[in-house]
C-alpha cells in the first residue's frame, strides 16, 4: 500500500469547528485548574 | 496458508478507529488529554481524606489505603493490560478506563453513603485504580504514530495532561465538598458527581481517537533513510523487549529520577520551612504552599517542554540532563542551598521539572529503541519501575528524615543526608543510562512480507498466536 500523508485532500470535509470545539472541551477544565494553581504559588513571593 | 477474518468486533474495535482522508492528527492529543486530564484525579486523593477520616472514623493510613491500592493497581494494570491494549487499540482501552474509573467512583458514592470503607477501598483502589493503568497508556502508541516526526511532545502533550489531572480535580473537589458538606452524605454526593462527570469527559476520547491508516505519513515527512545511533526503524515485540538488557537500563533510569524526584516532592514543605527557620526570612506556611505548587507548576511543565526538546536533542542526551544536571542541582542545594532562597528555589524547580520530563520521554524512548509495533505494552512495562519508586522514594526520605531528627540535627542538617543519597541515586541513573546502545538484531521482529518498516508483523489486522508472536491475517 503507498503510505498516505496528511497533505490537504479536496474532497476530505474541513474539521476546523471540531477542533476548535475538542480542544475547549479540554483546555478550558486545564485554564481553571493552572489559574487556581498560580494563585496558590504567587503565596511564596507575597508573604 | 490463510487465517480466518477476524469479524469488525463493533463500535469500540481497533478496525472501526481508522481515520478517514484528511483526519488531522491534532484531533488525537484532546482524545488523549480527555483521558489523562481525568485519571491525574488520583493525586488530589488528598482532598477527600480528612472529611473520610472525620466520618468514617480512620487513622490517616486508613484513609490514604484507597490511593494506594490504586497506584499499585495503575502499575499492575498498566504492565499486565498492555498486550491487550496495543491488541484491542485505544478506544477500547479508553472505554475501559471510562468504565472502571467512572464506576470506581460510583461504588465508592455507595460505600460513603452506607459507611462501608471496603466498599470504597474496593470501588476507588481496585476498580478505579485498573481505569488508572489501562488509561494511562491507552493513548501511548496511538500518539506515537501520529506524530512521528514529533514523539516527544505528543507524549508530552498526553502525559502533561495527568500531572494536570490534580490541577483541575484538587480546587474543584474541595468545593463540591464544601458545598455538599463533609459527612458521609456529602462525600457520597461528591464522588456520585465525579464518576458522572468523569464519565462524561472522558467520552470524548472514546468518540474522538483515531489510529492512522497503514502507511500513513505526515505531510512532507519521510522516514529517515540512514539508520541513526539511537533511533532504529526494526521492530520488537513486548516479549522480547523484557529480554534486552535495553529495557532493564531504562528500568532503572525512570526508577533513580522517579525516586530523587519524590525525595523533593515528599518533603517539600517542611524542608524549605526548616532550610530558612533561622534565617532573617523565615518561609511562612502559606509561602511553602506556593512553593509545593510552584513544584507541580514545573513538574507539569517539564513534562511538555523536556520530552518536546528531546526530539531535538535525542532521547540519551535529554537523560544525561535530566539525571546529570539533577545530581548537581542536588549537590548545591545541599551545599548551597540554606544560604540562598533563590538557588534553594531554582534548584528545586529544576529537579522537579527533570522528574517530570523522565516520564514523558520514556515511551518516546521506547519507540526510538523497540519501534512503534507494541511500544504501548512495553510502557506498561516499564511503568512497574514507577511503583517501586513510588515505594523506594518516601521510603527512602521519611526513614532518613527520621534518624536525623532523632540525631539531633535540625535545620539543613535534617535533609543533608537525604539529598546525598537522591545525588547518588540519580548518578547510577546516569551510569545506567550510559549503558544503554541499540537493540541487538536477534530481538528484532521478521519485517512482514510486503509490509514496511513500520508495520512488521503488526497487531493492527493482527492477532497473537500462543507463543507471543504475531502473525498478520490476510
Amino acid at each position: 500500500m503507498a503510505p498516505s500523508s496528511a497533505s490537504p485532500d479536496p474532497a476530505a470535509p474541513r474539521r476546523t469547528w471540531l477542533a476548535v470545539l475538542v480542544w475547549l472541551w479540554v483546555g478550558l477544565p486545564f485554564a481553571y485548574g493552572l489559574y487556581e494553581l498560580v494563585l496558590k504559588a504567587t503565596q511564596l513571593f507575597t508573604d | 496458508m490463510r487465517s480466518p477474518q477476524v469479524p469488525n468486533g463493533g463500535l469500540l474495535s481497533r478496525s472501526r478507529t481508522v481515520a478517514p482522508a484528511g483526519w488531522s492528527r491534532w484531533l488525537v492529543p484532546p482524545a488523549a488529554l480527555s483521558v489523562h486530564l481525568s485519571i491525574g484525579q488520583a493525586y488530589a486523593w488528598s482532598v477527600f481524606k480528612p472529611p473520610l477520616e472525620k466520618a468514617l472514623g480512620l487513622s490517616g493510613t486508613e484513609s490514604a489505603l484507597p490511593f494506594q491500592l490504586a497506584i499499585v493497581m495503575l502499575g499492575l494494570s498498566a504492565a499486565f493490560g498492555g498486550t491487550l491494549v496495543e491488541r484491542k487499540g485505544p478506544r477500547w482501552a479508553m472505554a475501559v478506563s471510562l468504565l472502571c474509573f467512572a464506576s470506581g467512583f460510583l461504588l465508592s458514592a455507595l460505600g460513603a453513603a452506607t459507611e462501608q470503607f471496603w466498599l470504597i477501598v474496593l470501588g476507588y483502589g481496585f476498580v478505579g485504580g485498573i481505569g488508572l493503568g489501562i488509561g494511562y497508556i491507552s493513548p501511548v502508541s496511538t500518539l506515537i504514530k501520529w506524530f512521528p516526526d514529533r514523539a516527544g511532545l505528543a507524549t508530552g502533550i498526553a502525559i502533561m495532561g495527568f500531572g494536570g489531572g490534580a490541577l483541575i480535580a484538587s480546587p474543584w473537589s474541595s468545593r463540591m465538598l464544601e458545598s455538599f458538606g463533609a459527612d458521609s452524605g456529602g462525600i457520597a454526593t461528591a464522588f456520585l458527581v465525579h464518576g458522572l462527570a468523569y464519565a462524561v469527559f472522558m467520552a470524548l476520547g472514546v468518540l474522538l481517537v483515531r489510529v492512522p491508516a497503514d502507511g500513513w505519513r505526515p505531510a512532507g515527512w519521510t522516514p529517515p533513510t540512514e539508520e541513526r545511533a539511537m533511533v532504529s526503524t526494526a521492530q520488537v515485540s513486548a516479549r522480547n523487549a523484557l529480554r534486552t538488557p535495553q529495557f532493564w537500563c531504562l528500568w532503572v533510569v525512570l526508577c533513580m529520577n522517579v525516586t530523587a524526584g519524590i525525595g523533593i516532592l515528599e518533603k517539600a514543605a517542611p524542608m524549605i520551612g526548616d532550610f530558612f527557620a533561622d534565617t532573617s526570612t523565615p518561609v511562612s506556611v502559606s509561602a511553602a504552599a506556593g512553593f509545593v505548587a510552584l513544584l507541580s507548576l514545573t513538574n507539569m511543565g517539564g513534562r511538555l517542554v523536556w520530552s518536546a526538546t528531546s526530539d531535538a536533542i535525542g532521547r540519551k542526551n535529554m537523560y544525561r540532563v535530566y539525571l546529570g544536571v539533577g545530581a548537581l542541582l542536588y549537590l548545591l542545594i545541599a551545599t548551597t542551598g540554606g544560604s540562598s532562597k533563590p538557588v534553594f528555589v531554582l534548584s528545586a524547580l529544576g529537579i522537579l521539572s527533570f522528574y517530570g520530563g523522565g516520564f514523558s520521554t520514556a515511551p518516546a524512548y521506547l519507540k526510538d529503541l523497540f519501534g512503534t509495533y507494541q511500544v504501548g505494552a512495553i510502557h506498561g512495562r516499564l511503568l512497574t519501575a514507577w511503583s517501586t519508586a513510588g515505594v523506594l522514594g518516601p521510603l527512602i526520605v521519611n526513614r532518613v528524615a527520621d534518624s536525623q531528627e532523632a540525631a539531633g540535627r535540625s535545620g539543613p542538617g535534617l535533609y543533608s543526608l537525604s539529598l546525598f543519597i537522591m545525588m547518588g541515586l540519580l548518578v547510577v541513573g546516569f551510569v545506567a543510562g550510559e549503558c544503554i546502545r541499540p537493540v541487538h538484531p536477534r530481538f528484532h521482529e521478521p519485517a512482514a512480507e510486503g509490509g514496511t518498516a513500520d508495520a512488521p508483523a503488526g497487531s493492527e489486522n493482527g492477532t497473537e498466536v500462543p507463543d507471543g508472536s504475531q502473525q498478520r491475517l490476510a
